[in-house]
């Protein structure tokens, strides 16, 4: 029961005023130069955005706008005046009269070695733009030598800190066998760069579930589940964040997998259409990839305010139904 | 959160010990507990079990994929069953050159070679530096169970690893043999060590202990800051910062702030603080006490190394009394003033004694380094501001305030003020610690030693650790300040000083020294996590005779990833663990004059 | 106008979020995301729901009360408000109305009274209470919880209350939202598919509107408001309506009281069902039209639970023989004799927008460009608002003014008594959405079927085994279903989802008690009893 002196709701209600939202206060401006031209960027922004306010592109691995800069990659370094070692544009912020060397000797031996050194001990042949980057700085990684056996199973998982076999004669990689254990996602380490994108997508930056970690040191640093329990086993919610986030293939649907085992997959021949997802009334923009008029992966992209590219279960794999029913 | 978790469940001796730990960890910062837990599961059950592990991360609040990746960040936690009594052996330089490498083939011989363990109760395992090399080798016994015991053997040989392994006691050299010049006047630093009882207040009191904490009192904080800027005092830990400038910079900063003591001495060669605290506990904690009144800090952690037990053992002793006599708490000697320590065990990551990366470890995290900016003296210890300072920068306080700041900067050097402690090992007649004041030359810290000992024919010097460099026999009037041994192309660094005579094959050592840095790599940070490994099969190759293309094109590649890890590494480790085997090629024809022979195998380790 | 009143944005930079009778955790997983970010940066999450949901394990508080003694304790936080004369007064006295009345209402709503009729401690009321009225910014989000009860529209009138109380609405970073459980629940409201409304919430018994609707569509519009679902169904029963053309419904799994619903759909002359997919009532049906699915097959809006409209687009083509809503009801207006032509989604698009002042700023450019606009967006330069009800603060206040409610705690239909004993309420799970229609053909390895969730405790008190078949009884059918402990049930709270109708057919023991207001049936509050069922099978452990 309720007693109510409600307005009429046959009156529309008037136009109210325009919401009023948090002042941006205007920030201030800082000065710095890059490669010998000034730029003028609002304070705390990074380095990185300064080069690119200007046109320079600088290439990144582990940086996403969506996540929390870690700066472990190390390819976007930048040479500063004034420091010692070269500094991480993704998170150095600029400082008044900072002068910036984006593509000094320094510069491009460090970001052609971090290439060298990625490429001699991962698999990149599903990363193009670490492929591109590796065109662009001449990045020979085959002058390290043959690479070495690859680990067998969980051998990479069973390693303990503070320990390693003597060199083999090949060059040390992380390859290993794939890791396959449900029915929606396929886990590559061997494909592996560690930029730390998926452990963040699945911690704080997005899901919160915190289904996986880095584990191991040095060398041996791995991601993992506790113990390597299977995904089955662990905390994960299938959100597909993680695979959302990875830059060379490393995690992927397993359908695109299963696709690209048998010779299937063929970006050429995929449309990408932005949707929005119909299973709840959040909003979820979803990009729906379709070959050969079946969806073959669904992603949301990175600039939507409401998902920053992110998703759960049934808006990631929920649409197995739309194929069945041709 | 909504933490899952698996079905493994922890055994009731496991649930005890994580018990234990929690009853007393009294603030609301759950995590930062994740580490003494982590330990304590350790020492009762000898490895971290998968139920140990979920009742321990539900207990604390912390997601089990988190608290594994944290487990098997640490050399000396298992996350792998294995046996209770697990020996220790170090192999690192200066074990090395004391036959080290002899010690483990007995110990291979008795036990089966590293890591297995026939009966299934003990094992043992190489490991880097235990910070012993006055006395190598070493080893750290460490036997799991309810009354778990944890033993550092040194001169170690293998007759007593295996009893202390059997649970027996082996009673070790007093400090005398770890501080030649003990008794000596003049000393400041070393003055009280082995003239003191270190477990007896009374004893510290009647040696002026608490003096200058007195005094520091009377003075008031500004007054301290003032004194410490004006002695000119600067970091010992390596990076040689001014203190009085870091000290005045947290003085505007938010509070709450911390005060952290990095006791985590790790750097192969380095012996100083462990020597301090095993003799002089009650100054470390006076010191801290002095510089949190001085800083505005309520909390302290001193981060020990895990491998140093004794020192532990010392320090929490003194701990204990200091809170008991109201020298730590809510009102020490009754001024109002309020400080607490906490003590933090490291457990086998040398990496941690990077302050970035230890302040995450005593958070609970991976022992990986931060970016910076921001500096800890803005975003530190629970992001709050936190000043960090070497144990041996921190009894540097003592001196500056019973002297006096302008006093104490009359010591020493124009820009290296005060005395200095340096590790002495190696090919040395005399190893220890020993203290001058700044501005002595090598040669003269040689002769304090006792001169050239082995062949008695000095080929190189490592000076300043792994992340050192080597100087050869025309450096020795090379002052060892840190104006001088820059000049000089080195750096101070930890003050080691590490001789090797003519007979050394300083190719094991370069290798011994890319081994170390591969496994002391955190992995955070590209360059320096593939580029140890790297670095590592260059040196391998090179020394096997066995170049990829040719020697020179492996020694570009060689100065390549040095320069990379160099310029582009996170953190100190990175940028310097080139930094040795560069000055080692530099200065001495190892690979370049010299035709190597192929040998099968190679080179042994 | 009904809509969330606030942005998602909202929620990552408020003081402090009271998630009532919402488990957003799994049924709104990316709003979640949102909240968690303003957890993270320092808003207090306050929890009411029955049960300790994986929402509910990342509260500060949570307030566990018993099934449908939500209005006890709102009622109960309002008076623990004005006791401690924390309430808004600046606020109540420029944009409220019946404030007086609603004061003298909640006195007799102590947090004794609160304590014994909701089983919430009167500490963690005090708390809220003081938490809230507090804050600098605050939120209120509900989702089914709070409206599938019989007395839905009250549940709701009592947490507008307290926002009122607190002036906690109409700001930035405060407001009051519902968080839509279903795609276009928000859209199809906004387009008029409600009994009373027409086209961007116009009523339509006001002559004036509902003549610019005739004038637009050259017909005549009923002057009277139409049934809602529940309505509907008690129109069947009364023999007044014989014919229902059912959209993209599954009214025979999804409504509650399965047994009466098949009954009165059995008895109809003739029912129509346009469906993406042969649902079991489409199984029904004398005739089916094969639509196309609405988010990837066709063009079109939707409108989400921020009040975004935002562009479906075509991803692919239908299968064959399978067409597009739109085609399908000009198609059968041109059967019954009007032809309306082949418009495109733009076209009827632009036509809503020259008929609704709320959506009339809402091109199909701006909405492409923008990714989206929230309404009202009264024109082509208008940004659209990001909260909604600013005029609450204007002074004087702009419109009506906001009346308070005096609303009384009223338990649920379907009461518990020593035959059935247990609550038995159902939500739904992460991974499943519905009647399953659409979920249950993708391998999801957190699927693990229908089950009835228990207490261990109760599962220990009644003898069952994890994984052990039983069967539940409620006044209406029988189910059989395997038991599974969830440490999150209280004792004597059991739980269901409908996602599994084929295996349990949860729906035969829910209760029609429907809300006269809204027409919203109380899934969420059914009496029940537990009995052994004999054979075991084995269920996954605790997800």
């Amino acid at each position: 029961m309720s007693t109510q002196s409600a307005p009429d709701p046959k009156i529309p209600v008037p136009r109210g005023p325009l919401p009023i939202l948090p002042q941006s206060r205007p920030a201030r401006m800082v000065e710095i130069t890059i490669d010998g031209k000034p730029v003028s960027v609002p304070q705390g922004s990074t380095l990185l955005d300064a080069a690119r306010s200007i046109g320079i592109d600088t290439p990144t691995l582990c940086f996403l706008e969506s996540l929390t800069p870690v700066n472990v990659c190390r390819i976007c370094v930048v040479e500063v005046e004034g420091m010692r070692a070269l500094v991480p544009a993704c998170s150095r912020q600029a400082e008044p009269g900072m002068v910036v060397k984006t593509d000094s000797e320094r510069v491009q031996l460090s970001r052609r070695l971090v290439l060298e050194l990625l490429a001699s001990s991962v698999d990149v042949s599903t990363a193009p733009q670490l492929q591109e980057y590796m065109r662009r700085y001449s990045a020979r990684p085959e002058r390290f030598g043959e690479p070495a056996t690859p680990a067998a199973e969980g051998e990479r998982d069973a390693a303990q800190p503070g320990h390693h076999q003597p060199p083999e004669t090949g060059a040390a990689t992380v390859a290993q066998p794939v890791k396959i254990d449900n029915k929606l996602y396929v886990r590559d380490y061997g494909k592996c760069i560690l930029c730390y994108k998926c452990v963040e997508a699945c911690g704080v930056d997005a899901q919160n579930t915190f289904a996986i970690a880095v584990a191991g040191r040095g060398f041996e640093v791995r991601i993992s589940t506790e113990y390597n329990t299977p995904l089955t086993n662990s905390a994960c919610v299938y959100c597909g964040n993680c695979i959302g986030v990875c830059p060379t293939g490393a995690l992927m649907f397993r359908s695109e997998y299963e696709m690209r085992q048998s010779g299937t997959w063929d970006e050429s021949k995929q449309t990408h259409t932005d949707t929005i997802c119909p299973y709840c009334g959040v909003g979820c923009t979803l990009t729906v990839h379709v070959q050969d008029e079946k969806i073959v992966k669904v992603t949301s992209p990175l600039d939507q305010e409401i998902t920053e590219g992110h998703l759960c279960i049934k808006g990631r794999f929920g649409w197995e139904w739309v194929n069945q029913k041709k | 959160m909504d933490l899952h978790f698996t079905e493994a469940a922890p055994a009731a001796e496991e649930v005890a010990a994580v018990d234990r730990v929690v009853s007393v960890a009294a603030n609301g910062l759950k995590r930062t507990y994740l580490l003494p837990v982590l330990h304590a599961i350790q020492d009762r059950v000898g490895w971290i079990s998968p139920g140990a592990l979920n009742y321990a991360s539900r207990i604390l609040e912390v997601p089990p994929a988190e608290a594994f990746g944290v487990a098997d960040f640490y050399a000396l936690l298992s996350t792998h069953p294995q046996p209770p009594a697990v020996a220790h052996v170090c192999d690192d330089i200066a074990c090395k050159i004391k036959g080290a490498d002899q010690l483990c083939s007995e110990l291979e011989k008795a036990h089966g070679p590293e890591g297995s363990s026939p009966d299934g109760k003990l094992t043992w395992r190489r490991s880097p530096c235990l910070g012993t090399c006055e006395r190598a080798p070493a080893a750290l016994v460490l036997v799991a169970g309810e009354r778990h015991t944890e033993q550092a053997l040194a001169s170690a040989n293998s007759e007593e690893i295996t009893a202390t392994l059997q649970g027996r006691q082996i009673s070790q050299p007093a400090l005398s043999a770890s501080v030649p010049q003990m008794g000596q006047p003049g000393l400041t630093l070393l003055r009280r060590v082995g003239q003191i009882n270190p477990e007896s207040l009374d004893e510290y009191r009647a040696a002026d202990g608490f003096l200058a904490l007195r005094r520091a009192f009377e003075m008031g904080p500004a007054a301290v800051v003032r004194e410490m800027t004006e002695s000119k005092l600067v970091g010992r830990g390596g990076a040689a910062f001014p203190c009085g400038q870091k000290w005045q910079s947290i003085l505007s900063a938010a509070s709450p702030r911390y005060l952290v003591c990095n006791a985590d001495e790790s750097e192969p060669g380095t012996f100083k603080d462990r020597v301090l605290m095993e003799g002089d506990p009650y100054a470390l904690i006076e010191s801290m006490i002095i510089a949190a009144f001085a800083t505005g800090c309520e909390q302290g952690y001193l981060y020990i190394r895990g491998e140093c037990p004794l020192a532990r053992r010392r320090l929490e002793h003194a701990i204990r009394d200091c809170r008991a006599q109201s020298l730590l708490g809510t009102n020490i000697l009754g001024a109002g003033v309020c400080f607490d320590i906490e003590l933090r065990a490291g457990a086998g990551a040398y990496i941690c004694g990077e302050e970035t990366a230890l302040l995450n470890s005593i958070e609970g995290k991976r022992g990986e380094p931060r970016n910076k900016p921001p500096f800890p003296t803005q975003v530190g210890l629970f992001g709050k501001p936190t000043i960090i300072q070497n144990v041996e920068t921190l009894l540097n306080v003592l001196p500056i305030i019973m002297q006096g700041g302008k006093a104490f900067a009359a010591i020493g050097t124009e820009r290296s003020t005060g005395t200095k402690l340096f590790c002495l090992s190696g090919h040395v007649a005399k190893p220890g610690v020993y203290e001058v004041p700044f501005g002595a030359t090598l040669r003269e810290l040689l002769d304090l030693a006792g001169g050239i000992s082995g062949s008695g024919k000095l080929q190189a010097i490592l000076v300043g650790g792994a992340a050192g460099s080597f100087l050869g026999p025309t450096d020795l009037d090379t002052q060892m300040t840190f104006e001088g041994t820059r000049a000089a192309g080195t750096a101070l660094g930890s003050a080691v000083v590490m001789p090797f005579d003519d007979t050394v094959d300083l190719r094991e050592i370069l290798l011994c020294i890319a081994s170390f840095f591969r496994d002391e790599s955190c992995g955070q940070c590209v360059p320096c996590r593939v580029g140890t490994v790297r670095q590592e099969e260059i040196l391998w190759r090179l020394a096997a005779g066995r170049p990829l293309a040719s020697r020179a094109t492996e020694l570009v590649m060689l100065k390549e990833v040095g320069q990379a890890m160099r310029d582009a590494s996170i953190c100190g480790l990175g940028q310097t663990a080139s930094s040795a085997i560069e000055s080692a090629l530099s200065r001495f024809p190892l690979f370049r004059d010299r035709e190597i022979q192929a040998e099968p195998g190679g080179v042994e380790r | 106008m009904g809509g969330g009143t606030s942005s998602y944005r909202e929620m990552e930079e408020t003081d402090l979020i009271l998630l009532w009778g919402s488990n957003a955790r799994e049924t709104h997983p990316i709003f979640f995301h949102h909240l968690l970010k303003g957890v993270h940066n320092g808003a207090k999450l306050f929890v009411v729901d029955p049960r300790r949901t994986s929402s509910a394990q990342w509260a500060e508080k949570w307030l566990g009360l018993h099934v449908g003694t939500d209005i006890a304790l709102a009622n109960a936080v309002a008076r623990k408000i004005l006791a401690a004369g924390l309430e808004n007064r600046a606020f109540i006295e420029n944009a409220t109305s019946g404030f007086e009345e609603f004061r003298q209402h909640v006195q007799k709503y102590t947090l004794e009274y609160a304590e014994n009729t909701c089983g919430v401690p009167a500490g963690l009321i005090r708390e809220l209470a003081d938490a809230y009225a507090r804050a600098g910014r605050a939120q209120i989000c509900w989702t089914l919880g709070i409206t599938e009860h019989h007395n839905a529209v009250d549940n709701v009138l009592a947490l507008i209350n307290l926002g009122l109380l607190t002036g906690h609405v109409g700001r930035y970073g405060s407001g009051l939202n519902p968080l839509r459980g279903q795609n276009n629940v928000q859209g199809g409201g906004d387009m008029g598919a409600l009994p009373d409304r027409l086209p961007g919430f116009q009523h339509v018994e006001n002559d004036e509107l509902r003549a610019k609707f005739e004038q637009a569509w050259g017909a005549l519009i009923p002057a009277k408001r139409g049934w809602h679902l529940s309505g509907m169904f008690d129109a069947m029963e009364r023999g007044e309506l014989k014919a229902l053309y059912v959209i993209g419904e599954n009214p025979a799994n999804s409504e509650a009281d399965a047994h009466r619903t098949m009954k009165l759909l059995q008895s109809l002359d003739i029912l129509v069902v346009q469906d993406m997919l042969m649902t079991k009532t489409a199984e029904m049906a004398d005739v089916v039209f094969p639509a196309a699915a609405g988010w990837c097959e066709s063009e079109g809006t939707v409108t989400n639970s921020e009040r975004r409209v935002q562009r479906v687009r075509r991803a692919l083509p239908p299968p064959p023989g399978v067409r597009d809503d739109i085609e399908i009801l000009c198609d059968l207006a041109r059967r019954m004799g009007r032809d309306l032509g082949q418009p495109t989604s733009q076209e009827i698009w632009d036509e809503l927008r020259s008929l609704s002042p709320v959506h009339a700023g809402m091109s199909y450019a701006r909405l492409e460009a923008m990714h989206g606009l929230q309404w009202p967006c009264y024109d082509g330069s208008h940004p659209g608002e990001q909260y909604l009800h600013g005029r609450l603060w204007a002074r004087p206040v702009i419109g009506p003014l906001a009346p308070f409610s005096c609303v009384e705690q009223e338990l649920p239909v379907d009461a518990l008594d020593s035959e059935f004993p247990i609550r038995l309420t159902t939500g739904r799970r992460l991974d499943s959405y519905n009647t399953g229609v659409q979920t249950s053909r993708y391998a999801s390895p957190l699927r693990h079927g229908e089950t009835l969730d228990l207490s261990p405790k109760d599962g220990k008190k009644y003898g069952f085994e994890e994984g052990e078949m039983v069967r539940v009884v409620s006044r209406r059918g029988s189910v059989v279903a395997p038991v599974r402990f969830d440490p999150g049930l209280r004792a004597g709270l059991a739980f269901m989802t409908l996602h599994f109708p084929d295996q349990v057919a949860t729906n035969e023991l829910t209760i029609d008690a429907v809300d006269p207001k809204s027409g919203t049936s109380e899934f969420k509050a059914t009496a029940v009893r537990i009995e052994k069922a004999g054979q075991a099978k084995p269920v996954p452990a605790t997800v």
